[in-house]
C-alpha cells in the first residue's frame, strides 16, 4: 500500500472541505473494498477521509412510514435491527447475507452504494424499495444514483449521508452466491407496495436495473407462476469465468421466481 | 509518523506508525502480539481475527489509525491466569486444530458467534465461518468444538 494523509473529521463540512482540498481524496466508510484494493496497489488515493467520527452518519430511525438508515450504519446493525426486522425483514434478510461477519461488522450501506459495486446487494434493495438517498447537498431517487459500473450520481465531493426506505406490503431477495466471495452471481429484489412492483437485479449486468417485463407480469398477477415463460435477454448481462451471460439470465428468471415466492 | 493509542488485550498500548499500517502489523510488529496471522493478502482467509470492541473484524483489512482509542481484543488475551479460555480448551479437547495456522482467527470469529448466538445450530455454525479459511479443511472438528464450547455454556 502507498502511504496517503489521513484524517478523521468530526462533522460533515469539515469532510467535504477535504475532500474538495486535497488532491486525489477518498472518503473512507467501512474500507471492506477500498482497503483491500490499496494493499494491492490498485488505488492510491493522495489523502484517505475517514468518516468514522462523524456521529450523524450512524444509525437507524424508524419516522413511521420510512426507515432512515445513516450512511455510516454497518450491515452487521442493519441485520439485528428491531425496527428493520419488523418493517422491511427483507432488507435485514440481505444484510444477513453480505460476505462474511467480519465484513458485515465494518461494512456500510453508504460505502456500498457509493462503491456501485455491480454484484453488490444494497443497490437491488434501494432500487426495489424505491428508496431515497440523501447527500450532504440534496435528495437522489435510488433509481437514478447507480448509473453505471463502479458509478453513481454523486459529484466529486458529494457524501451519502443515509439512504430514506418507504416500507412495502411485502418484499424478498434471493441471491445466488459467489461460493468464495459470498458476492452475487445474480440477486433479485421484489417489493410490492401501494406504488406498485418492483424488481431490480443486481450481478447481472454492470450495474443494478429494473426488470420490467417480470414486473409488468407480476402488477396482473403477484405470484411465481406469472413468471413462467418469461426470459431476460443475455445481451449486455456479465460474463466472466463465475457465470456466462447466458446462465446470468437464465438465474434471473429462476431467482425472481424464489423472491415472489419469499415474499413476506 | 502519527502515534495510535488503544486499549489492547485490556492494557493501554501505543506506538509510532505509518498511516498506511494496518492493525495487524501493529499488533505483530510493534506490540509483538504474534497470535494474530496472516494467511493471505486479499482480506480472505480470517486469520488475522481479532475483536475491535467486541465485534470481529480481520485487521488485515483496518488500518492502524483507525483503531486509534478503542478497545482490541486479540488470541494472547483470552486465557486467564495460564488457563485456557473455554473455546480454547474446547479447540483442544475436540482436535480442532491440524496446524493451527488458521485457529486463532477461528477461536476469535467463532467467540463473536457464541457473544451473539449461544446455542448456534451446526449451520449457523458453518455460515459464520464463512470468513475463515482452514487449508487443513479441518472444519468438521472446528465446528464440533464451537458447538460443544457453547453446549457447555462456556463461549
Amino acid at each position: 500500500m502507498y502511504d496517503f494523509n489521513y484524517h478523521r473529521p468530526e462533522n460533515l463540512g469539515d469532510a467535504a472541505r477535504k475532500l474538495a482540498a486535497a488532491a486525489d481524496a477518498k472518503l473512507v466508510a467501512g474500507g471492506m473494498t477500498l482497503i483491500p484494493t490499496m494493499k494491492q496497489r490498485l488505488a492510491s488515493p493522495s489523502d484517505l477521509i475517514d468518516l468514522a467520527g462523524i456521529a450523524d452518519l450512524k444509525g437507524i430511525s424508524d419516522n413511521g412510514d420510512f426507515i432512515v438508515v445513516g450512511a455510516m450504519t454497518t450491515h452487521a446493525t442493519v441485520a439485528a435491527d428491531t425496527a428493520v426486522k419488523a418493517k422491511i425483514p427483507a432488507l435485514a434478510d440481505l444484510a444477513e447475507g453480505i460476505g462474511d461477519p467480519q465484513v458485515r461488522n465494518r461494512g456500510t450501506l453508504g460505502g456500498s452504494i457509493a462503491n456501485s459495486d455491480p454484484a453488490a446487494d444494497y443497490p437491488a434493495a434501494l432500487v426495489a424499495l424505491g428508496a431515497t438517498v440523501r447527500t450532504d447537498k440534496r435528495e437522489i431517487a435510488a433509481e437514478d444514483f447507480f448509473t453505471g459500473l463502479f458509478e453513481t450520481a454523486l459529484e466529486e465531493t458529494e457524501i451519502v449521508t443515509a439512504v430514506v426506505f418507504p416500507l412495502p406490503e411485502a418484499a424478498a431477495y434471493v441471491k445466488f452466491p459467489s461460493p468464495a466471495s459470498r458476492y452475487a452471481i445474480v440477486g433479485v429484489f421484489v417489493s410490492r407496495s401501494p406504488a406498485g412492483v418492483r424488481v431490480a437485479v443486481t450481478g447481472a449486468g454492470p450495474s443494478v436495473f429494473r426488470a420490467r417485463e417480470m414486473e409488468q407480469a407480476l402488477a396482473g398477477n403477484f405470484s411465481a407462476e406469472a413468471l413462467k415463460g418469461l426470459t431476460l435477454s443475455a445481451e449486455d448481462l456479465n460474463a466472466d469465468i463465475h457465470a456466462s451471460a447466458e446462465y446470468r439470465a437464465h438465474l434471473v428468471a429462476v431467482m425472481a421466481e424464489r423472491a415472489v415466492a419469499a415474499c413476506r | 509518523m502519527p502515534t495510535v493509542s488503544m486499549t489492547v488485550n485490556g492494557k493501554p498500548a501505543a506506538g509510532q506508525v505509518e498511516n498506511r499500517t494496518l492493525l495487524v502489523e501493529f499488533l505483530r510488529q510493534e506490540l509483538g502480539l504474534t497470535g494474530t496471522h496472516v494467511g493471505c493478502d486479499t482480506s480472505q482467509c480470517g486469520a488475522c481475527v481479532v475483536h475491535l470492541d467486541g465485534a470481529s473484524v480481520k485487521a488485515c483489512s483496518l488500518l492502524a489509525v483507525q483503531a486509534e482509542g478503542r478497545a482490541v481484543t486479540t488470541i494472547e488475551g483470552l486465557a486467564k491466569d495460564g488457563e485456557l479460555h473455554p473455546l480454547q480448551a474446547a479447540f483442544k479437547e475436540h482436535h480442532a486444530l491440524q496446524c493451527g495456522f488458521c485457529t486463532p482467527g477461528m477461536v476469535m470469529s467463532a467467540l463473536d458467534l457464541l457473544q451473539c448466538k449461544s446455542d448456534p445450530s451446526e449451520q449457523q455454525v458453518r455460515e459464520w465461518l464463512e470468513g475463515n479459511l482452514c487449508r487443513c479443511t479441518g472444519y468438521h472438528n472446528i465446528v464440533k468444538a464451537i458447538q460443544a464450547a457453547a453446549q457447555d455454556g462456556r463461549g
